[in-house]
């Protein structure tokens, strides 16, 4: 169990460095973000107090159409250089390639977050410091990046890849979508707990089965 | 195809002819109009039948993938596909049947509700089910890659249904199981998925046999050509 986290970190460490190196990722997803945040603004012209109950879904919006960009990269940088076939030569389990490249999806998009959110904050007058927002956040991310991990690593290998990922990736991930926006609501205007655990219970629920069920077959996915 | 095949065959149609004949006249000519829904409330004895085959035909997906990325027999991936092809049809119809009845009996063509939305994600993540499996590199990987969309997918609908249905809900599903149909509704609604169920029985074996045999020549066309 021990060697199997060592091996996990191991492969994570390797995107990590690849990213640090190139700032392939973060960055751009990160532009990408703030743009939506953006857009978002000029689409619905937002008035002051409409901003409560539209500020959760352009959050939303920008973390996860960031997010499926982002993860659309952790495979696609692996087909280049045939690296993909280097990384399944590897003597380890293909459960814990999956592993290590889940975290890393999941850091990449947390390091998006970190930014966006404080300054989608600040753009619609919100307050800044809000630690169960963090909670709703990671929740969230792991969600998307168990789903989506799997299915990168199933969309770089079809034709039209780009925007495969975007449309499986989409359809599956809609029970966390709608329970971070409703998590994000109360914690927004500063409501009780109570609100929000119902979509906390959702979110943990969906992690929890979806972690379980990609390492399973992820295997399947990656075979040659 | 041996007399095995053909008597299963005839057997099969008969049933389905029959009983799609008796469904008809019991909903056109048996059933009395509901009081309250008026004659377009007959079309919830298409639209009901409908649903429930699709949501069969994704159950025997899920189930056939699971058993395919097991077996690895080429007869459980064409009964995933055949299934998963005939259940977003039947979807497409529970989409189209649905608002026709709601806009007269709600005023409005769609609501957000958990049933609608729920069969709306169920669509798309079998859309893009054969989308993948024919964008795939080569049909062995597109197989691959079906089983693991039919077994997350599937996973998914229970997840989608519980969040939607928390977050809103308006469709008239209880109607159903407290007794609220009378005892001719009820024969005709049970006739009629009878009738649908074996439809599906039939196109599911006609395209599983389609597809087992489209692989067979696959396989024939490789070893010819090495």
């Amino acid at each position: 169990m021990n060697r199997a986290f060592l091996k996990i970190i191991t492969v994570f460490w390797k995107d990590m460095l690849t990213e640090l190196r190139t700032r392939e990722i973060i960055i751009s997803v990160l532009v990408f973000a703030l743009l939506v945040l953006v857009i978002f603004s000029f689409a619905f012209s937002i008035a002051t107090d409409m901003t409560e109950t539209v500020a959760p879904g352009i959050l939303w919006v920008a973390l996860t159409f960031g997010g499926v960009i982002g993860l659309n990269r952790i495979f696609a940088v692996e087909k280049e250089n045939a690296c993909l076939e280097g990384l399944m030569l590897c003597p380890v389990d293909r459960a814990v390639i999956y592993w290590g490249k889940m975290a890393g999806g999941f850091t990449f998009m947390l390091a998006v977050a970190v930014v966006v959110t404080p300054v989608f904050l600040a753009l619609f007058n919100l307050p800044i410091f809000l630690p169960r927002l963090a909670l709703v956040i990671v929740l969230a991310l792991v969600g998307f990046a168990s789903v989506g991990t799997l299915f990168s690593a199933l969309a770089v290998n079809t034709r039209a890849r780009d925007i495969m990922l975007p449309i499986l990736f989409l359809p599956v991930v809609v029970p966390v979508i709608v329970s971070a926006v409703k998590a994000t609501g109360p914690v927004l205007v500063g409501g009780p707990w109570g609100d929000m655990l119902t979509w906390l219970q959702i979110m943990i629920a969906f992690d929890i089965i979806y972690l379980v069920v990609a390492t399973l077959v992820f295997e399947f996915v990656v075979e040659e | 195809m041996n007399s095995n095949h053909t008597l299963r065959d005839s057997i099969l149609w008969g049933l389905g002819f029959a009983l799609m004949i008796a469904a008809l006249a019991m909903v056109f000519v048996y059933v009395p109009t509901e009081k309250h829904g008026g004659i377009v409330q007959r079309i919830f004895y298409f639209h009901v039948p409908v649903a429930w085959v699709a949501f069969l035909a994704f159950f025997v997906t899920f189930i056939s993938s699971v058993l395919y990325l097991w077996k690895r027999a080429i007869k459980w991936d064409a009964v995933a596909c055949a299934s998963a092809e005939i259940g977003v049809i039947f979807t497409t119809l529970v989409l189209i049947t649905g608002p026709i009845w709601a806009k007269p009996a709600w005023g409005i063509w769609w609501t957000w509700d958990a049933r609608l939305t729920t069969s709306l994600v169920l669509w798309l993540i079998y859309v893009v089910y054969l989308l993948v499996r024919s964008l795939a590199a080569d049909p062995a990987r597109g197989a691959r890659y079906g089983a693991v969309i039919g077994i997350v997918g599937f996973i998914d609908v229970p997840i989608v249904f519980l969040t939607v249905n928390l977050w809103r809900t308006q469709h008239p599903t209880t109607i159903i199981f407290e007794g609220g149909l009378t005892t001719t509704m009820l024969i005709t609604l049970l006739v009629c998925i009878a009738a649908f169920t074996v439809l599906y029985v039939i196109l599911v074996i006609r395209s599983a046999g389609l597809k087992t045999m489209e692989a067979e020549v696959r396989r024939l066309r490789i070893m010819k050509a090495e």
